[in-house]
């Protein structure tokens, strides 16, 4: 069990700059009022993000990735169950690696 | 105390919401497994210690932002450009905190601040979902959180201790299931065909940015980009 300084002072830096993200975003909005056109922007903002998050690395993925992702949606759309949905596209892209 | 605005503005932070919270949050925590120990994994490779990977999770406690700041480890670490790293990741809970914001208007002291602290990428995403139906508090984002950080903190001692032991080859579909709950989580977004252009616009958007820039802006840039598609379409109809 060792700790070092700078790593402790670098997890130290990681954790205040994380959290101020997570509290300066809600801070700013409350503390600025923000304009109309932010607001509506944030309905639409956790589909975007998750979009954003996704579609580059299955760019970036292969066949594994898009059988896997394309049987996640299905499972999802099909049972609206998030953990099958997982489930099953994990499986789904198990078959493929296994196969390849 | 009367109701002098649409919404209420009453404190609320319910030990309903909290259980409620954890109860949904239980069977995500199946896929959250195979990250926390690689995150374990990773960081037994890079040299830290048992107690500093805990440590690291268990305050920085974002997955993403602490796989990137570990790609950048050396000895002396560079403090500056790991937290750079985290902190570049990480805006995209800048966005997501105000998205919530109706339910953290209505709570004040720790039970904001831990509130806040909680927050990560799925249990937003079910709270999202919740506050749609019009049920649940911060609470609720609170609770789903609590399960997921201590899901992360123990997987990632799994991980550090297993270490040398296991190690998964890049390419295992056990790395997808990460990838697999964000995909879930678009599909569960989904509200019908108003959302096809803002997502259109934030996927290509996002893989523009990530081959032109590199990095992790994509996210935000994608998301800030299909959000306004969004609104200017709805405004011109």
């Amino acid at each position: 069990m060792s700790l070092d300084p700078w790593v402790l002072l670098a997890i130290a830096c990681m954790s205040l700059a994380t959290y101020a993200t997570r509290a300066g975003g809600y801070l700013l909005f409350r503390a600025i009022r923000p304009p109309a056109l932010m607001r509506e922007m944030l309905a639409y903002i956790p589909g975007a993000l998750f979009v954003s998050y996704v579609v580059p690395a299955l760019f970036i993925g292969g066949l594994q990735q898009w059988v896997g992702a394309g049987a996640t949606v299905a499972l999802m759309l099909l049972t609206r169950q998030m953990s099958l949905a997982i489930l099953g596209g994990t499986a789904a892209a198990w078959c493929v690696w296994a196969w390849a | 105390m009367t109701r002098d605005s649409p919404q209420d503005s009453r404190p609320s932070f319910t030990r309903a919401a909290l259980r409620n919270g954890m109860r949904q949050a239980m069977p995500l925590q199946l896929a959250m497994i195979p990250f926390g120990l690689v995150c374990g994994v990773v960081a037994e490779g890079k040299g830290l210690s048992l107690l500093e990977a805990v440590l690291m999770s268990a305050f920085c406690y974002a997955g993403s932002a602490q796989l990137l700041a570990l790609s950048q480890w050396a000895v002396p670490v560079p403090v500056l450009a790991v937290t750079l790293a985290a902190f570049v990741v990480n805006l995209r809970l800048a966005l997501m905190g105000p998205v919530v914001g109706p339910w953290l208007d209505r709570v004040r002291g720790w039970r904001l601040w831990t509130s806040l602290f909680m927050m990560a990428d799925q249990n937003w995403a079910m709270s999202v979902r919740e506050m749609q139906t019009g049920r649940g508090d911060a609470g609720f984002l609170f609770g789903s959180g609590l399960v997921m950080w201590i899901t992360w903190v123990v997987t990632t001692a799994a991980g550090h201790v297993m270490g040398g032991t296991l190690r998964p080859p890049g390419g295992h579909p056990l790395f997808f299931a990460a990838l697999a709950v964000f995909v879930a989580i678009c599909a569960a977004m989904w509200r019908g065909r108003r959302d096809l252009l803002p997502y259109a616009v934030a996927g290509l958007v996002a893989v523009a940015s990530f081959r032109l820039l590199g990095g992790t802006w994509y996210i935000i840039l994608g998301a800030l980009a299909g959000a306004a598609a969004g609104v200017i379409r709805d405004r011109r109809a």
